[in-house]
């Protein structure tokens, strides 16, 4: 119903989704966005920190955790970020089917950590019985890795509407400040993980 | 638009209006009437709570529904109405005092709008639906925990749902200052309500996600029996309350701050003053920010924590009081030797001053740990906060209606019954709750539904039930002045008050796209300078080009439909499983408006530059 042909010029700038105000609006409020989720998950890495050792006589951090589900969790997160990376960079180069590549494959292994999440749980309440209501330890330890957990569901959707969405138009300057506002929570998401990683997962097997 | 420019549409046509505009002026006029509804049920349970007071022994009302009264009381105040007319007098002034079109995100604008009204129905549905949450409005686990009935889980979904809505227009603010300002408008040169909306936001954005997830933590207590808060299961209890003052503490500076903002803006206008000390103020206002979010354990010293934390609390909490005091000094000394125009919206501003000056003697007396183990609790506590609340935020948002009310509406608020509103709350406001100092230091506790005879309370709380009166009489005859207004106010100027920053640089009220050309900012109040040197009008800091303007939508009403249909769906999924319809159906019809908006492109449109260029020749005649 409307169109507006300031965004489609036919020669991209060099940095294509700061070239309009709109865009670099988009870019501001997601970085703030990103300020207050910051705070989202501190108040839950406080209530674990709290929790951890309120097994109630269930079983215990040590005894559940397997580092190396995580560690390939950790590195299929990590490489996602870098693979979004590479997409950002062939956006700017106006490269739009390379940066469709790689943000698939950026989706792929986001969607193969969720796989391990939830084969994750699903051991966990399978053959320890550990569950969200089976101690206070239980539940900030669902709350916390299930709002990360959440937060790549969410990116993943996000992800799937923008590529298919724009899959046969190409990339402009209305759709470009839209993937690189992606990128930026994708790699927060990662970012997350990391804490997650140490605080959780490394510290519950310090004992 | 103009009340009388609205006549003339049917009323359908300025309804769609109202329910699709993503326009800044339009959304802070809906901010201010739904804010206004609830500040008035909110008023009404006030008036209820009071009359059970009145007398030893009271039966008016039943200990549980007291119970729901008081909650409702908070909870509405609060959220559903010192944050919207907040919210509401920043959409309506803000992106006009930095010389912006719009906010950043006029479309998030409408949604944050949404969500916030369909979370404060859904709210106060639940005095229909089987009772109002009744476990105060800090609603402590584990008594919210164990609480039968639906009413907490009411406070919990209407919290979350409007929460998000103010989340978002927090965001909204701060893209909005950080990229829109107008050419020169540098950030030194913004005016004292722009800065404190910018602050405010931050807050926002800072404090609200922690309640966010103390609500979700309560929410899986009570509906998944996880075991956060419980017990039995190693749960902790003191983490609600943690979580609820790192978010409630900011919260009061929230409501505090973007007023401080305001006053700065009312004085020097009506003392024809520059602001003395602008730079001391813009600081002290960050000042009080961060402090503010370093001292909630203040709410906490009985709990516990010991003489260390105490101790460390109680020192933050004092030295709030200098920033604060910064700013009550530099007011003054903004009046001094002004030529100071004493009208309604300054005697809002002059009956703050002593007021908040009181609410934070007290309130500095509560951050001594060892009195509060005295005060924690009782009715002093209950006047320090109003005193600061009432004194700061309700006066602060009558002297804002009456500043811009010309701006917003075209007319000018009426001066004689302006006055008797002032003076009636004035007293009114002093009669309830200065007693009620002493009622605490007495021994009365908080929350409590009758007291006994013969314990020396009995005529202070009378005399604090007929000041509450004063008080419902006063806002009667505000609202009797808004009808007056609407229909013989005086039609007002451009700039009316003689004012100094750029909202009075455009017509009242302001065009829909707010500047033709974007002013050239020259230095702290904009228009004064221009005005000083002999011009009425700034000078363009843009050539005269089309506009671009963002498309209305319907969206944000229905997205806000769907959340508020999914929350009655969690409330009740417990009760029968058929509500998961409700609650998958109400999550999914949300999820796919979010769709359409990413899916269709919205490009907005343009104001072609003749029809600019006519309304700037208008304006010439």
């Amino acid at each position: 119903m409307s169109y507006d042909p300031a965004l489609f010029p036919e020669e991209l700038p060099s940095e294509p989704e700061k070239a309009t105000l709109e865009g670099q609006n988009k870019f501001m409020g997601l970085w703030f966005f990103l300020g207050g989720e910051t705070v989202l998950f501190a108040a839950l890495f406080g209530t674990y920190l709290a929790l951890k050792n309120s097994t109630a006589g269930g079983p215990s951090s040590d005894e559940l955790f397997g580092l190396e589900l995580v560690f390939l969790m950790t590195m299929m997160l990590l490489t996602s970020s870098l693979t979004s990376v590479y997409a950002m960079y062939h956006m700017r180069n106006h490269d739009f089917k390379k940066m469709q590549l790689w943000l698939g494959i950026t989706g792929l292994l986001g969607v193969g950590f969720l796989i391990c999440e939830v084969y994750e749980f699903a051991h966990y309440i399978t053959d320890y019985g550990f569950t969200f209501r089976s101690s206070a330890f239980g539940s900030a330890f669902y709350a916390i890795v299930g709002f990360h957990g959440g937060h790549v569901t969410f990116g993943i959707c996000w992800l799937i509407t923008l590529m298919v969405r724009n899959a046969k138009r190409g990339l402009n300057l209305y759709n470009a400040p839209k993937f690189n506002t992606f990128s930026l929570y994708w790699h927060f998401i990662d970012v997350i993980w990391v804490f997650v990683f140490t605080v959780v997962y490394l510290m519950g097997k310090v004992t | 638009m103009s009340l009388s420019a609205t006549e003339k549409r049917g009323f359908g046509a300025v309804l769609w209006d109202f329910l699709t505009t993503v326009d800044h002026k339009k959304i802070g006029i809906l901010y201010l009437l739904g804010g206004g509804i609830f500040f008035l049920l909110g008023g009404l349970e006030a008036v209820i709570i009071r009359i059970q007071l009145i007398t030893p022994e009271n039966d008016f009302i039943s200990a549980g529904l007291y119970n729901e009264m008081i909650t409702m009381h908070g909870t509405t105040m609060i959220f559903l109405a010192g944050m919207p007319l907040l919210l509401g007098l920043m959409n309506a002034a803000m992106p006009l005092q930095i010389g912006a079109r719009d906010v950043s995100f006029p479309f998030l604008n409408a949604l944050g709008f949404w969500l916030f009204m369909f979370g404060g129905i859904l709210l106060n549905l639940s005095w229909f639906l089987g009772g109002a949450p009744d476990a105060g409005w800090t609603s402590y686990a584990s008594l919210a925990v164990n609480t039968p009935g639906h009413g907490v889980d009411f406070y919990i979904a209407g919290l979350q749902i409007a929460g998000a809505g103010t989340l978002m227009g927090g965001i909204n603010f701060i893209a909005t200052i950080v990229n829109m300002r107008a050419p020169g408008m540098t950030y030194m040169r913004m005016p004292l309500f722009s800065w404190a909306t910018f602050i405010t936001s931050i807050l926002i954005l800072f404090a609200f996600p922690a309640l966010t997830i103390n609500l979700f933590l309560l929410m899986f207590d009570r509906m998944f029996d996880t075991a956060f808060f419980d017990v039995a299961l190693g749960g902790n209890t003191i983490i609600y309350q943690h979580l609820f003052w790192i978010f409630g503490h900011p919260e009061v500076y929230i409501l505090i701050l973007p007023l401080f903002g305001l006053f700065s803006d009312v004085f020097a206008t009506f003392s024809r003053k520059r602001l003395f000390g602008y730079t001391a103020m813009v600081f002290a206002t960050m000042l009080i920010a961060f402090l503010g979010f370093m001292v909630w354990a203040h709410h906490m010293f009985t709990v516990g924590l010991g003489p260390v934390a105490n101790s460390i609390f109680a020192v933050g909490t004092m030295a709030i009081a200098v920033p604060t005091g910064i700013k009550i000094f530099n007011w003054l000394a903004t009046m001094w030797g002004g030529q100071v125009t004493i009208n309604s919206a300054m005697l809002w501003a002059l009956g703050f001053i002593p007021t908040f000056t009181i609410g934070g003697m007290t309130g500095v007396m509560l951050g001594s740990s060892v009195a509060d183990y005295q005060f924690h609790d009782t009715y002093f506590v209950i006047a320090h906060f109003h005193y600061v609340i009432v004194g700061g935020t309700v006066f602060g948002i009558f002297s804002g209606l009456h500043y811009w009310w010309p701006k917003m509406f075209g007319r000018i608020l009426n001066e004689s019954l302006g006055k008797i509103t002032f003076w009636l709350f004035f007293i009114g406001f002093h009669l309830t709750f200065f007693i009620q100092h002493f009622l605490g230091l007495m021994g009365m506790p908080r929350r409590y539904w009758v007291f006994l005879e013969d314990q020396g309370l009995d005529l202070g709380n009378l005399i604090s039930t007929v000041g509450a009166f004063f008080m419902t009489a006063g806002t009667i005859v505000f609202l009797y002045n808004v009808v007056y207004t609407a229909f013989k106010g005086e039609v007002a100027s451009a700039d009316p008050w003689d004012g100094r920053t750029l909202e009075w640089a455009v017509s009242s009220p302001p065009p829909y796209y707010n500047f033709e050309q974007l002013p050239l900012v020259r230095g702290l109040d904009p228009l004064w300078i221009e005005k000083m040197e002999g011009r009425d009008k700034m000078a363009p800091g843009e050539p005269l080009d089309d506009v671009h303007m963002p498309n209305s939508s319907f969206l944000p009403f229905l997205m806000g439909l769907g959340f508020f249909i999914a929350g009655l769906g969690f409330i009740y999924q417990v009760d029968n499983s058929l509500w998961y319809i409700a609650l998958y159906g109400g999550m999914a019809f949300s999820i796919g408006c979010m769709i359409v908006r990413s899916v269709k492109d919205d490009h907005g449109y343009y104001i072609p530059k003749e029809e600019l260029e006519e309304a700037l020749k208008k304006e010439a005649e």
